[in-house]
């Protein structure tokens, strides 16, 4: 299955959402095994979506956490651009 | 180290410019409760803070915040965009313009600039996270002011996710104080407790 690029991003901002929920319950929570187990899981999954973006399309996260072709970091779209 | 990842925390697409709302909008962008207050205040307590989850807890919120801050100048800048000198004049952004253009600035709807008179870092953990479990009531109820002034999808849909986050953060910081009634002492300890700083503990044991 292959998503445009807009719809990929929502998918990322999607599992980026339910990361950032867990996170801020794992901090006062730090034993909740479920609550793990589901970082976890949806961790790999969010890897493996940023990684499919910056293939296909182009970086996504900077400071060396993304590959850069000349041009593609700077010149992409910046978030508050519609 | 923060890591800059090029979305934003929940999509936002002002598509037609609205002063209106980008004046109003500027109460979370530099007023006292804003988005960026929440963010210094988080980011700046959590070093003196005792306990680990206490420290993890305002480290992430303040991360947070940064991408609400980030949303909130989106949709200042976009409802600002295409909107001309005169039309910033006639909302009542004469003072706005002469002195930001387009820009998107921290100040309050009145123009008064962000100052870090807004925020408090006491040392003290428990007067600390009351501040900010009332900042998180102070900005849930600014974003419901906010919603009651317009009834276009653009901004309420946004509107909306950031007034349930405020919910969400004050719930977590309630946790937090809790964590914090159970290590400091409530009798005449506490003050010594307080008084050469307080304690802090790293692999307590509460992370094993």
């Amino acid at each position: 299955m292959s998503m445009t690029k807009c719809e990929l991003k929502t998918k990322i901002q999607e599992y980026q959402f339910i990361l950032v929920e867990l996170n801020l319950y794992i901090d006062t929570h730090p034993n909740d095994e479920a609550a793990i187990t589901d970082y976890n899981t949806y961790s790999a999954k969010l890897c493996e979506l940023i990684d499919m973006y910056d293939e296909e399309f182009e970086p996504l996260v900077g400071f060396g956490h993304s590959p850069m072709l000349a041009g593609s970091w700077p010149c992409s779209r910046w978030p508050w651009e519609n | 180290m923060w890591i800059y990842q090029k979305t934003l925390e929940y999509p936002v697409n002002i598509t037609r410019p609205n002063l209106r709302m980008a004046k109003a909008l500027m109460a979370q962008y530099g007023g006292p409760d804003s988005e960026l207050a929440a963010s210094m205040r988080y980011l700046t307590q959590r070093f003196s803070m005792p306990d680990d989850r206490v420290r993890a807890t305002l480290n992430d919120i303040g991360t947070e915040e940064m991408a609400h801050w980030e949303m909130i100048g989106t949709m200042i800048f976009q409802s600002m965009q295409g909107a001309s000198c005169a039309d910033l004049e006639a909302a009542g952004l004469l003072g706005f313009y002469t002195m930001h253009n387009h820009g998107v600035f921290p100040a309050d709807p009145n123009g008064v600039p962000f100052t870090a008179s807004y925020i408090q870092a006491t040392g003290d953990p428990i007067a600390d996270i009351v501040e900010d479990m009332a900042a998180e009531q102070k900005a849930r109820a600014t974003y419901e002011h906010l919603m009651n002034l317009t009834d276009c999808p653009q901004y309420l849909n946004p509107l909306r996710f950031l007034r349930e986050r405020e919910i969400v953060h004050y719930q977590r910081f309630g946790e937090c104080l809790e964590i914090l009634q159970s290590i400091i002492p409530n009798n005449n300890e506490r003050i010594q407790y307080i008084a050469n700083g307080p304690v802090i503990t790293t692999g307590d044991g509460c992370c094993s």
